[in-house]
């Protein structure tokens, strides 16, 4: 089902300078993003966990609503626009580096 | 054979159904719009499954629309894949009754989407062919994987398909006045409908529509609370601490998740569990290239983030409007008419009258039929794809693993429908939360090491993944809900309702340890295939493409 890969075209790839251009840029774009979600995340796991009545405080004295309201749709707002901004680098920088590697390496395909 | 008569033994009783519910719907009023609706959903699903019948031709075809989805088609229907019942239903009664611990859900289940696509959906796209277990396969020992891997899947689809019955059975009992037994099967039939003749292309075409509906809808009933407090959130939040016997404790979290070591092993089962959700994963193989599977990614966490946002204002209208004088109606005994998974749906005949709450249920039921059809072609694609026709029987022609698959789907569908009467009277959120257990131990853990992990060994992909299975199994047994809910004990051995941080821990140090210490020579081969592989999941050369078969 697969074409198999030898060993000859996976060394030419690897030592393709583009290729380890963009194994580099992505996996290092794609973890700092996805560390930002996790923390972000998880900051706000272990609030509920250990300090829930911190996310109890009041906005105003009047009224009811909570900070907990915003922060949860804040991280649902956010989580989207990460993954916006990761798509556009991706489909545009990302896209164009891996098609130059396909390019360079066409002839032994 | 076996299958055409246990379709009509199916049809039979379906029919039996329907003459006991002419009977039983006169006194709970029979909703005309409603039953219209639903006719006309179920018609113009069933003319799609027959057009996708005759498109459906190859195993491609079968399991992955051929590849020709586009990145936004596949958003909607991943979108939709994540809406289920569980999501509309579960949550929105979640908030009503427990308030702002809902929201902690519906974070949860959205912030998985990011990661995977910045760690995974690209590299999903670039190894994979039909289930998410062919990448965990690549480079490791085909039988011990597969066969492990789909044990996990398995477990995942059918304690998700039991959540899916359950809200089901409810709906059409509130909706039609069904008796709950004859609603499931009837679910369990359309399904089985839908994927043995439409297969995937059916199945995406479904949920696509049901997406479409069903964020119409829920944006409908959410202007419509709204617009009774001045579009003021504040205003809506005020009301529902003035109504609920919680107070402004409502607006806090805590009743759900009250101990650290609950809220912490909650939140990795749903956004791990999000990353191996074997039905959700299988839709990244529907697209033609990574380029369309990262589109697909952003469109669907901005319309699940949508319909999480637009939940919150149902739940808090809900627990508004039904404790007005108004939603008297709607309660029996004290007890909320079909149980509190139904406050949505009563809201929406509050705020658009019976044909507006024909047009909700029609679309719930819909949901429903949508996700279950999804769930079970993941399901049987694991039996046909990863055990049938890579283990049991490698030389099966392309027909004859369709035919398995088609039978595997007729056989989910019947335990489908006999766990979801067993299961009754759980809360369909939380079972959901159990399924995401099971994923984010049992096929998270694999999926992530054999993609970013070059020391992993079938060994200790073998063992680890086992562990991670078997501890978060047992430990759900062992746990309050089916310890204490179903099996009646006094006390639960396991005293967590979530096991996720203990068996996600196991399995990832089984893993790590089985690998490590695994000095075989298979061991050294798959370390050394490791390159090969990580070449083609970063630039997606020789990725099966979408025409290639």
């Amino acid at each position: 089902m697969e074409e198999c890969m030898n060993d000859e075209l996976v060394q030419r790839i690897r030592s393709n300078p583009k290729y380890q251009e963009l194994v580099k840029k992505r996996t290092g774009f794609g973890w700092k993003l996805g560390i930002f979600v996790l923390a972000m995340y998880y900051i706000y796991i272990l609030v509920i966990a250990f300090n829930p009545t911190a996310l109890a405080t009041k906005l105003s004295d009047e009224g009811v609503m909570t900070i907990a309201f915003p922060i949860g749709a804040g991280i649902i707002i956010v989580s989207f626009i990460t993954t916006i901004i990761y798509v556009v680098k991706a489909n545009g920088e990302f896209e164009d580096l891996t098609n130059q590697v396909k390019e360079d390496v066409k002839d032994a395909l | 054979m076996i299958r055409l008569t246990l379709l009509f033994t199916l049809f039979a009783v379906s029919l039996f159904a329907a003459g006991d519910a002419t009977f039983e719907a006169t006194k709970r009023d029979l909703n005309i719009p409603a039953i219209i609706m639903f006719f006309i959903f179920v018609g113009a699903t069933l003319g799609i499954t027959y057009w996708a019948a005759k498109r459906t031709k190859s195993a491609s075809d079968f399991y992955t629309a051929g590849g020709g989805i586009s990145g936004f088609q596949n958003g909607m229907a991943i979108a939709g894949d994540y809406m289920s019942a569980a999501s509309f239903l579960g949550i929105s009664g979640l908030i009503y009754l427990q308030g702002y611990d809902g929201l902690v859900y519906a974070v949860g289940f959205l912030v998985g989407w990011p990661v995977i696509l910045f760690l995974m959906a690209e590299k999903l796209r670039n190894l994979g062919k039909f289930t998410f277990i062919d990448i965990a396969a690549y480079r490791l020992g085909q039988k011990e994987i597969r066969t492990l891997a789909a044990f996990g899947s398995l477990s995942v689809v059918t304690l998700y398909l039991i959540a899916q019955m359950v809200g089901s059975g409810k709906l059409i009992q509130v909706l039609f006045g069904l008796e709950y037994e004859y609603a499931v099967i009837l679910v369990g039939i359309m399904m089985i409908i839908y994927v043995t003749f439409g297969g995937m292309l059916a199945t995406t075409w479904v949920q696509i529509i049901k997406a479409i509906l069903l964020l119409s809808g829920v944006t409908f009933m959410a202007f419509m609370v709204l617009n009774h407090f001045g579009f003021s959130f504040e205003a809506l939040a005020a009301k529902a601490v003035d109504t609920h016997t919680k107070g402004q404790a409502l607006m806090e979290p805590g009743g759900l998740v009250s101990d650290p070591i609950s809220a912490i092993s909650l939140g990795i089962a749903l956004m791990l569990g999000t990353a191996g959700l074997p039905h959700v994963l299988m839709r990244f193989f529907t697209v033609g290239n990574a380029k369309e599977a990262r589109k697909s990614v952003v469109y669907a966490t901005g319309f699940i983030g949508y319909f999480y946002l637009v939940i919150a204002v149902i739940g808090l209208g809900a627990i508004v409007f039904l404790n007005s004088p108004a939603g008297a109606e709607f309660f029996e005994n004290g007890q909320l008419f079909g149980g509190n998974n139904m406050a949505a749906i009563h809201l929406s005949k509050l705020v658009g009258g019976d044909v507006f709450l024909g047009f909700i249920s029609a679309v719930a039921f819909a949901t429903i039929l949508a996700v279950v059809s999804g769930l079970t072609l993941a399901g049987a694609s694991s039996i046909s794809h990863d055990i049938y026709a890579c283990v049991i029987n490698p030389k099966a022609s392309e027909e004859q693993e369709i035919k398995v698959s088609k039978i595997s789907v007729i056989v989910i569908g019947v335990i489908g429908v006999i766990l979801g009467i067993a299961f009754e009277q759980q809360n369909i959120a939380f079972m959901v939360g159990l399924a995401f257990a099971i994923a984010a131990s049992a096929n998270f853990p694999i999926l992530f090491l054999s993609i970013y992990w070059s020391k992993l060994t079938t060994r200790g992909a073998f063992i680890g993944g086992f562990i991670g299975l078997m501890t978060a199994v047992i430990l759900v047994i062992l746990g309050p809900t089916v310890w204490v809910s179903i099996l009646h004990n006094e006390e639960a051995i396991f005293p967590y309702k979530y096991p996720a941080l203990f068996s996600v821990t196991a399995a990832f140090i089984g893993i790590w340890f089985f690998s490590i210490t695994d000095k075989s020579g298979r061991a050294e081969e798959e370390i050394k295939a490791f390159e090969a592989q990580s070449i083609r999941a970063e630039t997606g050369i020789g990725a099966a493409g979408a025409v290639d078969h």
